[in-house]
């Protein structure tokens, strides 16, 4: 089906978005949400992988690890943002400076 | 040569949305980004052949999660702009990060990690992408499949945990307190003399409703 394409080009792809999601958590820094978004694209990224390597091999076992994921990132933010609801009750804002109790 | 354009069209709007995300200071304008990415990867997936991905990454990303976040964005009244001001101290962090991790990248590259040789496999006459992923999903990844249900019951039940707090305004039934009822304090049997009603203070206090006009 393609001329030119090969796996190289869905790696290259998948690499720069979870780039792309990696410096969306370090600079995004105070705002949960951004990282909450961030993180998807980071998961994202590994859903490309997987499913691009499940068409070049033929082999559909990586689309069904990509609906696990899938899941898992589902859950993942529902509990995120439950967690940043209840901060956000508690401390009035979502910086994540704000959460000083521990001390860390 | 057509579905090569296809994938570069793609993978652009991915990372242009994945930029959005990065940049974005109003998180409104991020989540404008990730419905761009997210789009694009599933029409990505379709191109790849996975269907029923594609399908399903709109259907729980753009239908569940992003309602979710505009929820979360809605309740939560915060001028972000003051938020970001301050953002610039991570940014050498940040650079860091991030540099090592793109060096790795193109290190991996020129070492050849990424020119895998390899070739598409012949795929011949294939059933339909669903029914691949059906007869495989439920014979050989039966029991992560029901593991991930757990995890989804989960995460509905912590984030239901997590969020729900009692409020003091409401009358609710309290179904431990009706069953722990005796009857000593709830209920007192008298003899009332004729005409001169059960003297309990309920009857003492006791006056007829006004009656509606």
């Amino acid at each position: 089906m393609f001329y030119t394409l090969t796996l190289s080009h869905v790696l290259t792809l998948s690499a720069l978005l979870f780039t792309m999601g990696m410096a969306g958590i370090v600079l995004n820094r105070r705002n949960i949400i951004a990282i909450l978004m961030s993180l998807e694209l980071v998961l994202l990224s590994v859903s490309i992988n997987l499913v691009g390597t499940s068409y070049f091999r033929a082999d559909i076992s990586g689309q069904i690890f990509s609906m696990f994921i899938l899941t898992v990132a589902a859950a993942e933010l529902a509990i995120g943002l439950a967690i940043v609801t209840l901060f956000f009750r508690n401390r009035g804002t979502i910086e994540i400076d704000a959460a000083d109790l521990m001390k860390g | 040569m057509l579905p090569d354009l296809i994938f570069a069209l793609f993978a652009t709007g991915i990372l242009v949305g994945a930029g959005l995300i990065i940049a974005a200071r109003n998180p409104m304008i991020g989540m404008l980004g990730m419905l761009v990415t997210f789009v694009n990867a599933a029409g990505l997936f379709i191109l790849f052949g996975a269907e029923f991905l594609g399908l399903l990454l709109i259907m729980v990303y753009l239908g569940a999660i992003a309602v979710m976040f505009l929820f979360v964005l809605m309740t939560i009244d915060l001028e972000f702009f003051k938020l970001k001001e301050k953002s610039k101290a991570y940014l050498p962090l940040g650079l860091l990060t991030v540099g090592v991790l793109a060096a790795e990248f193109i290190l991996a590259a020129n070492y050849g990690l990424f020119s895998t040789n390899v070739t598409m496999l012949p795929s011949g006459e294939q059933p339909q992408n669903i029914v691949q992923i059906g007869n495989v999903m439920f014979t050989t990844y039966v029991l992560p499949f029901q593991l991930a249900g757990l995890v989804l019951l989960t995460a509905m039940v912590g984030a239901i945990v997590l969020t729900h707090r009692p409020r003091g305004d409401v009358r609710r039934q309290n179904i431990t307190k009706q069953v722990l009822r005796t009857k000593d304090e709830s209920m007192t049997i008298t003899k009332p003399k004729l005409g001169h009603g059960t003297g309990t203070s309920v009857a003492k206090h006791w006056k007829p409703k006004s009656v509606a006009k």
